[in-house]
């Protein structure tokens, strides 16, 4: 179906489009001679249906014909001077992405200069520079709300940006590189490396055990530490504090990204989890990086 | 008496009765999903019940259901009227009313369990749409099976405009709907996947979309506009001229149109710019069939005052040129950046589903049903009541969605000094919820009217025979 690529349909194109007009143009010169003059009351064509259904000879409204015709000037004027006739490419040489890259150019021309002064200072002093976290919030209104949530408390599998729990740290390069590179967090499944349901039991209840969770089947949560740190002090560390250098979350804190109820603990461990946070450096230029991270530096303070 | 000295009504009586159920049905769903943008509760937190899943049923029901049982009826009377004959094949025009009603069920079945071809106003998964297919070209065969054994020589007005419909329907179903079924591979009955990929799905998709709307809301409604018009008013059609430049040009152009609904996306450049060109070209082509709806009246003006029937089919056509001078603006590149994706389009097209579609339809059923149980409508003070219910309705909802349209579309685009945007897209949806409650309003009274019509109706036939009209012979030619 992607094969049209022979000169022939851009001629086909062209020509249909144009001569389509014309006949427009044709078809009421063709009905515009004749009918009832000025000032005569206009007779029915002769024809009747329905014992009362007739039609009036009545010339073709003058104020009428002559917005037909405006639209057709403006159409092939249009036509001449955008692309429009197959590959034909318009005298203006326009474009929509020459029209997208003029604006993008214009508003670095215009906006540039703001984020350039920004983007020499350190994030921790623009941490008090109302201007600068002004704009920040801006930035992080229209770009994170969707998945951090308008007040950046987060929601489950999208982390508060507001506290001091930090998966992948909280200094202000760490938080620069979260937003300019992105993240993905890749905890694999567990459920038949630790012998399934009984196994992901035992480590749901150590795990839980950790932060000093009420209710916890001690007799389980021996067996699941064992577990434990044959299979996740890896990257939990044998403590369960977490390892910022692969976002492997703090455990011992009672703050869980993918809900902290047992049965949520225990889908984790079994299914694992994917977290990714996408990459905005390229899309959004360094600059505002620079000033977005400060706005979220700012809020964890 | 022979049968063939008769006319076939019986199949408009059913599509016209089934034409005010649809419209209380279809309308009542826009209500209820109108109520949810404003209170999302209303979803109910059930699959059945929630917004996606009921859209595509309101609009469906609206478009297809009521607007196409409309059309059936309309055409089925006016073909046989003014060709001065019985109906072609009389059980296969049975068969397109219950095959049609069908397709109707099941759509309202399956749009709540979430069976959705995901194409919009063309939703339906395969089997039906090939079930649609067959009606369809049954409704071809009966309605052109009649134009040719026609007493009169020359083929009425709108019976150009009903043939029009017919004939590009057809060809729009079956090309956008062409779909491969996960089924010949062991899935289920009821996916299936375009035969068209990216950007040509795309067009193909918009292709359908706006003709949808050209021939089904627009031609087949103006067939309908020039048969009840000259009718309720007694008057001649004003210029014959016009309706044939007004008909060629309308139909060539309309097919272009498609592309304004995809401007500034992966479609290519001359694609955008043919879909604007010939949008705004068709503007003088459709204000044709609204000059000669409204100029049939002259000489007969002040049956306006005394006929609330014919002024039901001429506000109807007075919104007709108001979306219609709206749509070729709107389909302009620079105009479309502001107003594309907000609610202005919602408000643009229930001027014309309601204005126009609507309110046609409710003329030429008031004028109708009477007619087919040869009784007289039970009160004209309700068609009046009716008539100022709809129009407050009709300008509560769009006058609403103007203002929310242009105002989401102002502060989309508004950015600060720094260039950031003024507003989140949380702020703006904040912004639109008095326009919603006042859109929930306009649609309700819109549907109190309906009962109104329903109750005024119902007391016309109650208890009528169905009348057995004989068949005039034709006038002689001049």
């Amino acid at each position: 179906m992607s094969d049209f690529n022979s000169d022939i349909w851009s001629w086909f194109i062209g020509i249909v489009s144009v001569a389509g007009i014309l006949a427009c143009l044709w078809l009421t010169w063709w009905m515009s001679a004749g009918g009832a003059k000025k000032d005569e009351d206009a007779q029915t064509m002769g024809h009747v249906w329905d014992e009362d259904l007739a039609e009036l000879n009545n010339p073709l409204p003058a104020w009428w014909k002559n917005m037909f015709y405006i639209t057709i000037v403006f159409g092939l004027v249009y036509l001449v001077l955008y692309p429009g006739l197959g590959s034909f490419k318009g005298m203006l040489g326009w474009t929509m992405y020459n029209q997208l890259e003029a604006e993008e150019l214009a508003a670095k021309e215009k906006y540039g200069p703001i984020y350039a002064k920004y983007a020499s200072q350190s994030i921790e002093s623009l941490g008090s520079d109302e201007a600068a976290l002004k704009i920040g919030e801006r930035l992080y209104l229209t770009y994170c709300t969707a998945c951090h949530g308008s007040d950046a408390g987060g929601v489950t599998g999208f982390p508060n940006l507001r506290d001091s729990d930090w998966l992948y740290g909280g200094s202000p390069d760490q938080i620069k590189t979260s937003i300019m590179n992105g993240r993905t967090g890749a905890m694999p499944a567990w459920e038949a490396p630790l012998g399934g349901e009984q196994g992901v039991h035992e480590v749901t209840q150590y795990v839980l055990s950790l932060s000093k969770r009420p209710g916890v089947d001690e007799k389980a949560a021996e067996a699941g530490q064992t577990k434990f740190m044959a299979f996740c002090a890896a990257c939990h560390m044998p403590t369960g504090t977490g390892m910022q250098a692969v976002g492997a979350p703090n455990l011992t804190d009672n703050i869980w990204l993918y809900g902290g109820h047992p049965k949520q603990i225990a889908e984790s461990i079994a299914k694992g989890r994917n977290g990714r946070m996408p990459a905005h450096g390229e899309f959004l230029g360094e600059e505002k990086v620079h000033l977005l991270a400060a706005y979220i530096y700012r809020l964890s303070q | 008496m022979s049968e063939q000295t008769l006319y076939f009504d019986k199949v408009v009586r059913q599509f016209a009765v089934m034409t005010i159920i649809w419209a209380l049905v279809g309308m009542s769903v826009g209500v209820l999903i109108a109520a949810q943008l404003a209170w999302p509760a209303l979803n109910f937190d059930l699959p059945w019940t929630t917004f996606s899943r009921l859209r595509p049923l309101h609009t469906n029901a609206v478009i297809f259901a009521f607007g196409g049982s409309a059309l059936f009826a309309s055409a089925y009377y006016i073909v046989q009227r003014t060709c001065h004959v019985r109906l072609f094949m009389p059980g296969l025009a049975t068969f397109t009313f219950w095959g049609w009603q069908a397709i109707i069920v099941s759509a309202a079945i399956s749009f709540p369990l979430g069976i959705t071809a995901s194409k919009e106003y063309a939703e339906l998964e395969w089997p039906i749409d090939i079930a649609i297919a067959v009606v369809w070209v049954a409704f071809a065969i009966v309605f052109f099976g009649t134009i040719v054994k026609r007493k009169v020589e020359h083929i009425y007005v709108a019976n150009w405009f009903l043939g029009s419909l017919i004939i590009v329907v057809a060809m729009l179903h079956i090309v956008n709907s062409m779909a491969l079924p996960i089924a010949f591979f062991g899935g289920s009955w009821f996916k299936s996947y375009s035969l068209f990929v990216g950007a040509q799905d795309a067009m193909v998709q918009w292709w359908y979309g706006h003709n949808a709307v050209g021939f089904f809301l627009t031609a087949g409604f103006l067939g309908m506009m020039y048969y009840f018009i000259p009718k309720v008013s007694g008057r001649p059609v004003y210029s014959y001229r016009l309706s044939v430049v007004h008909f060629w040009a309308l139909v060539f152009t309309y097919i272009w149109a498609g592309p304004h609904h995809l401007h500034y996306t992966a479609l290519p450049d001359w694609t955008q710019s043919l879909g604007m060109v010939f949008s705004l070209i068709l503007l003088a082509p459709s204000w044709g069939g609204m000059i000669n709806g409204i100029m049939t009246l002259s000489g007969a003006w002040e049956k306006l005052r005394t006929d609330p029937v014919l002024r039901f089919l001429v506000v109807s056509v007075s919104f007709y040129g108001m979306s219609t001078f709206e749509g070729p603006m709107m389909a302009i590149k620079t105009v479309n950046s502001l107003s594309h994706y907000t609610d202005w389009t919602i408000g643009h097209v229930h001027a014309g589903a309601l204005g126009w579609n609507g309110l046609v339809t409710f003329g030429a059923m008031y004028y109708l049903i009477p007619k087919l149980w040869n009784r007289e409508l039970y009160s004209v003070k309700l068609v009046e009541v009716h008539f100022w219910v709809s129009t407050i309705g009709i300008v509560l909802y769009i006058a609403s969605m103007w203002v929310a349209g242009i105002m989401q579309g102002l502060m989309w685009r508004a950015v600060n000094e720094d260039g950031t945007l003024t507003y989140s897209f949380v702020e703006s949806l904040q912004a639109m919820y008095p326009f919603y409650m006042v859109r929930f309003a306009g649609g309700a009274v819109f549907v109190l009217g309906i009962v109104i019509m329903m109750y005024n109706l119902y007391k016309t036939i109650a208890g009528a025979k169905a009348a057995e009209a004989a068949i005039p012979a034709p006038a002689a030619a001049h």
